[in-house]
């Protein structure tokens, strides 16, 4: 059985714990990059991790994305909507097709 | 040059022609592998932007009510009401083959038999926008989970479409024309040593002919010689 983690600053991400995530604030974690590896290879399947950090750590989350698993989600924390993940759809779409056809004007 | 290293044999040739038959069988099939790839992909990225403008909308509503609450309440309030939480969600993960992908496969599940036990306080000292932001977050959750299916779906259908566009290539710009370049030059090879081979013998044809009339005129002259002397 997984589990679903979520990552990031302690503001965005301490109501997941409620609904049964395991939280990892970067106030209790020294190093986050370790800390993302470690959550990959152990019994995490889904990853949420807030953009700005997602922002920090981009050359880490690149190497989990030809697996299967995890599934290293970003996601827009308090301060706001960065445009991270849709990024990352523009760049997978880049990767299939050589040139993002489905970009929104 | 493709033909430095060839045999000109005919048990080659055969075995050339047999590879260029699969070659060129492969590469059409890769190529309809490639473009029904690309087809479903292009419908899963669409669908994947929906659900994520979907899911970033949501959670914005949440983060909201987070900010609120959050300015409503002290550190230490906070960390007591979020120090044990009831629900605990865990995934059962299984596999599903799209066009020779394998994508995972969600599927939630709760600690507790109610799916709604999320509020681990009391609500006597938290503020109601705790409570909006964590139902919120709780209403996010199946749309999240569907959003980490298909955006690795998304990912992993990216990647082998690059690497089936680049099976498809290799066979189409250098395997099948390599092979038929060196089927070409096995062939005229052939052909020019069995012209050789013709040319020899209409040699050696001639030179036999040639030995022989010399031979017939030597014993007539011999003859004519020999039938002088006795008259």
């Amino acid at each position: 059985m997984s589990k679903i983690a979520a990552m990031g600053d302690r503001d965005s991400i301490y109501g997941f714990a409620s609904i049964g995530l395991d939280i990892f604030p970067l106030d209790r974690i020294d190093n986050p990059a370790t800390t993302l590896h470690n959550l990959a290879q152990g019994e995490y399947a889904v990853i949420l991790i807030t953009e700005s950090l997602a922002k920090k750590l981009e050359t880490e989350i690149d190497k989990y994305s030809d697996k299967p698993l995890p599934v290293i989600l970003p996601i827009p924390g308090v301060t706001g909507n960065e445009g991270m993940g849709m990024k990352a759809i523009s760049k997978s779409v880049e990767k299939a097709v050589g040139s993002d056809i489905l970009k929104e004007q | 040059m493709a033909t430095a290293n060839v045999n000109p044999t005919r048990m080659e040739l055969t075995r050339l022609k047999k590879r260029l038959i699969t070659a060129r069988r492969g590469h059409k099939l890769l190529k309809d592998k490639r473009d029904e790839l690309m087809r479903q992909f292009l419908e899963a990225v669409r669908e994947n932007k929906r659900v994520r403008r979907e899911v970033e909308a949501k959670l914005e509503v949440a983060n909201q009510h987070m900010s609120v609450a959050r300015s409503l309440m002290s550190n230490q309030a906070i960390s007591v009401a979020m120090m044990y939480h009831k629900q605990s969600m865990s995934l059962e993960v299984s596999e599903k083959n799209v066009m020779s992908v394998k994508v995972p496969v969600f599927k939630a599940q709760y600690k507790t038999a109610d799916e709604g036990d999320i509020y681990s306080y009391g609500y006597s000292f938290t503020p109601i926008d705790l409570d909006d932001a964590i139902l919120a977050l709780s209403d996010i959750m199946p749309d999240l989970i569907a959003l980490a299916e298909i955006e690795k779906k998304c990912q992993l259908m990216a990647s082998e479409i690059e690497k089936t566009r680049r099976r498809v290539n290799a066979l189409e710009h250098v395997m099948i024309p390599d092979y038929e370049e060196k089927i070409r030059y096995i062939t005229m090879k052939l052909d020019e040593s069995e012209r050789s081979a013709t040319t020899r013998l209409m040699k050696v044809k001639d030179m036999m002919i040639e030995k022989t009339i010399r031979e017939r005129l030597a014993r007539e002259q011999e003859l004519d010689a020999k039938l002088a002397e006795e008259a």
